[in-house]
Formats: C-alpha cells, sequence, structure tokens
C-alpha cells in the first residue's frame, strides 16, 4: 500500500509534465486540428537556452523568465514564419513541416550543444520539503510549478478578452473576424503559448531525465496518449489524461515490471478509446442532418 | 438620398471563374434601410460578404466617405460594420453570454458594453433566460436573435443582414422585423437587408433594389418598388 502511494504519488509529479505537454498538443490541435510533431523538440531546445544562461552565470529564476519569454516569441514567429504560409495547403504538406521542424530542432540542438547528456540543476532543495516520505522535493516543486502554469492558462482562457478571443478563432475562424477579432495573430499567441508551456516542461522534466538532444521524444509520447485519452478537443481532459498517463507509468512500472510499462499504459489508452472514440471527456460531434 | 452611409459603384465579384455580380451600383442612406431582393441565386449573399471583405470584388465601396473595398474583414468591422451572415456563425460551443462577450471584444468602454448587454436582452428576454446556456443548444429563432444580438454588442453604424426571415416560424419573423425598426429608429442603426421574402423586406425598407443574376435591374423607393407591377407579379406574388 505503501509502494503504491509512493509510485501514484511520484506518477503525480511526471503526469504534470505530460499534463502540460498534452495541454500545449491540445492548443495547437484545436486551432489547425493538426498535432504538432515538433512540440516535444521546441521544449527541449528551450530547456537548452535556459541551460545555456545558467552557464553564462544567469540565476535560475532569471534563466527561467527568460526562457519562458524567448520561448513564446520563439512560437510567434515559427506560426508566422513557417507554419502561416502552408496553413491552407493539404494537410500531408502541414505534416511535413512539422516533421521538418522537429528535425530542425533535434539536429541544430545535437550541432550546437552536442549529444552529451548533461545534468540540469534543479531549483528545489535536496532534502525532501515538509519532512514527507513520498516525494522529493523537485517532484513537489515541478508539480507546484506546473498547477501554476495550468491554472494561469486556465484563467486566461476562462476570464479574459484576449483567452476568449484565442477560443473563438480557434472555434470559428469566419464568425471571429466577424466580430473584428485578428485571426492570424491569435493563432501565433497560440503557437506563442504553446510554446512557453513546452518550455516549463522541458525545464521541470530536465533534471529527470537530464538534457539531450532526445530528452523529449518519450515524453512527447507519453503526453500525446494523455491528449487522447483525456480527449484531444478538451484542453482540461487533456491535462487529466496528462496525469492519469504519468501515474498508470509508474504504479505499472512496478507492479508489472518496467519493460512493459509503455506497453501497458497504451494498451490500456486503446481499451479506452475502444469504448470512447473521443477520449474521457472530449466532445462527442454529433451533426444535424 | 443626401449623406449616404454606404455608397457602391461598380461592384464586380466573382468565385474561381464564375462571375456572380457584374457591376451592381447601391445606397444605404444615413440611418436608412437598403433591402436587396432577388431570388436564389441571384448574388445577394456574395453582395452582402462582399461589404465586409469576404469576397475578392472589383469596384468601388465606400462607408461613411472612406473606401472599404480591398480592406480586411477584420478592419472593416472596427470601422462599425456588423454582418448578421446566413448560416448565423454563431459560436456554438459558447454559451449565450460569451456570445455577447466576444461580439463586443473590440470595444473598451466597459460602461457601453454593459450599457448594450441590458438593452440586447431588454429586445430578447429569452437570451438572458439562457445566458448560461450553451449557444449549440438553442433553437433556431433562438439562434437567430443572438446573431443579432452579438451583431449589435459591436455598437455598428451599419447592420448586414442576410435572410433573417429563413427557416423561422412566421410569430417569430414577425417579432425580429420589430426589433429590426426599433433598433433602427430608436439607436440609428443603418441596415441593408437582403431577403427572399420581399413583401416582409418592404415593409421595412425605405429603398429597394432588385438584383437579378448580378445586375440590379429595379431601384428606388420601398414604396415605388411594391407598387411596380413585374415586382409584384414576380416577387410579391398577387
Amino acid at each position: 500500500m505503501d509502494l503504491l502511494l509512493h509510485q501514484a504519488l511520484s506518477g503525480l509529479a511526471t503526469g504534470g509534465i505530460y499534463a502540460s505537454v498534452a495541454l500545449a498538443l491540445v492548443m495547437i490541435y484545436q486551432a489547425t486540428h493538426l498535432v504538432n510533431f515538433a512540440q516535444g523538440e521546441m521544449a527541449m531546445f528551450s530547456t537548452y537556452l535556459a541551460w545555456s544562461l545558467m552557464q553564462a552565470g544567469v540565476p535560475y529564476w532569471g534563466a527561467f523568465a527568460i526562457t519562458v519569454v524567448a520561448a513564446f516569441v520563439g512560437g510567434v514567429l515559427i506560426e508566422r514564419v513557417v507554419v502561416q504560409p502552408v496553413e491552407n495547403s493539404p494537410i500531408l504538406s502541414l505534416v511535413i513541416v512539422f516533421i521538418g521542424l522537429l528535425v530542425i530542432f533535434n539536429s541544430v540542438a545535437g550541432w550546437i550543444f552536442t549529444y552529451t547528456i548533461k545534468p540540469f540543476p534543479s531549483p528545489f532543495p535536496e532534502q525532501p520539503l515538509f519532512g514527507n516520505r513520498y516525494l522529493s522535493s523537485h517532484d513537489m516543486g515541478s508539480t507546484a510549478v506546473t498547477l501554476v502554469v495550468l491554472s494561469l492558462v486556465f484563467v486566461f482562457f476562462r476570464f479574459t478578452p484576449l483567452g476568449l478571443a484565442m477560443r473563438a478563432a480557434a472555434q470559428n475562424p469566419v464568425s471571429s473576424r466577424l466580430v473584428g477579432v485578428r485571426v492570424g495573430w491569435m493563432l501565433a499567441l497560440g503557437w506563442g503559448l504553446a510554446s512557453a508551456i513546452g518550455a516549463v516542461a522541458g525545464i521541470m522534466v530536465a533534471p529527470v531525465v537530464f538534457l539531450e538532444p532526445n530528452m523529449m521524444g518519450g515524453i512527447l509520447l507519453y503526453a500525446f496518449a494523455g491528449a487522447l485519452l483525456g480527449g484531444i478537443d478538451s484542453p482540461g481532459g487533456a491535462v487529466l489524461g496528462g496525469f492519469i498517463v504519468g501515474v498508470l507509468e509508474n504504479v505499472i512500472g512496478v507492479y508489472v515490471g518496467s519493460e512493459l510499462k509503455l506497453t501497458m499504459a497504451l494498451v490500456i489508452i486503446v481499451g479506452v478509446l475502444v469504448v470512447r472514440p473521443a477520449g474521457l471527456f472530449g466532445k462527442v460531434h454529433v451533426a444535424r442532418v | 438620398m443626401t449623406g449616404a452611409l454606404l455608397q457602391v459603384r461598380g461592384l464586380r465579384a466573382q468565385y474561381g471563374s464564375t462571375k456572380v455580380l457584374h457591376g451592381v451600383d447601391f445606397e444605404v442612406g444615413q440611418g436608412g434601410i437598403t433591402t436587396i431582393l432577388g431570388a436564389n441565386g441571384a448574388g445577394k449573399t456574395t453582395l452582402l460578404r462582399a461589404m465586409c471583405g469576404m469576397v475578392t470584388t472589383q469596384g468601388e465601396i465606400a462607408f461613411g466617405g472612406t473606401r472599404i473595398d480591398g480592406l480586411a474583414t477584420e478592419s472593416i468591422v472596427r470601422l462599425g460594420v456588423a454582418h448578421v451572415p446566413d448560416g448565423r456563425g454563431t459560436f456554438l460551443d459558447f454559451t449565450v453570454e460569451e456570445n455577447l462577450r466576444i461580439g463586443a471584444y473590440i470595444r473598451r468602454d466597459r460602461d457601453g458594453v454593459q450599457a448594450d448587454y441590458e438593452r440586447v436582452y431588454a429586445y430578447f428576454p429569452r437570451l438572458k433566460e439562457r445566458r448560461r446556456q450553451q449557444a449549440g443548444t438553442l433553437s433556431g429563432g433562438e439562434q437567430q436573435m443572438l446573431a443579432v444580438s452579438r451583431a449589435l454588442m459591436l455598437k455598428p453604424k451599419l447592420l448586414l443582414l442576410d435572410e433573417p426571415s429563413f427557416g423561422l416560424a412566421p410569430l417569430i419573423v414577425q417579432e425580429l422585423f420589430d426589433i429590426f425598426r426599433t433598433i433602427n429608429r430608436r439607436d440609428g442603426v443603418s441596415m441593408l437587408l437582403v431577403e427572399q421574402n420581399a413583401a416582409l423586406a418592404l415593409r421595412l425598407a425605405d429603398h429597394a433594389y432588385l438584383l437579378e443574376t448580378g445586375r440590379v435591374v429595379i431601384s428606388g423607393t420601398a414604396d415605388a418598388i411594391r407598387g411596380d407591377e413585374s415586382v409584384r407579379r414576380s416577387y410579391l406574388g398577387y
């Protein structure tokens, strides 16, 4: 029982990372109906930026803030420069662009920073917080950071006019233009936000998986699974799906064996999707004929 | 018509190689209501879409003395042109209230926006009852009310109405058109109304244009058009 609790709790910490990346995926998906395969590599690149800043002597939280802002600007630029020109092309062209971005970020990171695995600092103390026996302080701290980010995103989309406009632009671009929303910029902002969220996830997970150009590969896969499980068109569902996948992964790793944890996680996800194709919280689209 | 709010000269529009409008001239007076009549496929919806940059056009479109042809839809909207499109353009996943909030997106006068919520809820009390309800669950009539309300939240100078009577029960249509008249008189909103129901449109409008396969064939005051022999026989049916 103690072991289960321990594993479930530390699963929540990795789940938070999956949830963040899943949310980033869903944000792009809602606007473009495509999964941005480069989401993980963009996060990895941002993490390298944070690392470089720290190497140059910038304190941890300063590097964190600069990186998040830079990731936001980078996301906006990528949408404007690379994605926007191919917006109306066939789906396959867009898929190729996303895969191209993935490969470019991966190899440029390898070229600049080499493929050597680097340690990445955690801002949280080494001793467990509050004398608890279950969670390392980094797990607790990164979960807290993730929860803050997710809450901020929720409040932004729910209660601010700009958040409402971004949701409107993703849902109905034609009507959005008719109320004066600049739809193109809303999509670019969405990319910026997704990229910034990914950067936070990358920085939070790097002390666990260590810094290297392929660090986000597995995470993107789990995040994608989480998004599908929760519902790829439901931000809240994707976040919850990310947490569920994180916990499942950990618990299965202990009770079934770590060789099978990815397999078992995917089996459960496929099982859910067979019963509920739209995901646990996804909207079932009903068309009136 | 002196001091036209909207003045259109030689408007042409096409989809691909299919020409839809072949040089159309018309005006909407300051505070006036102009209606464009015509059968299915005459180009009415295209004409309305052309007014806010949703189709590429040639010709002159002047709004309040400024050329707006070639501007992006968002920019035209920001000048005070609100469009109630065919199909109503409702944000189906939003609540009624969120639909109104997004309607007021470009406005910065908080007090004015607050007053306008009350104003549209007074026009359409049923929307107030359902303000927390998802817009996709509304009936057709309620969605049309919501589309008009969303457009009013923009505080427009000109309201473009695309077949607002389409698919609605006669009683609801009557209610809607009475409110159009009130909005026009009390709030001074000019209107460009596209309708297949000519009798209904001519009762509301002061000027009318009859569109046939992309050309204006008859134009004049609503009274004159109502008295026109050929219009009466082809479009009014008596």
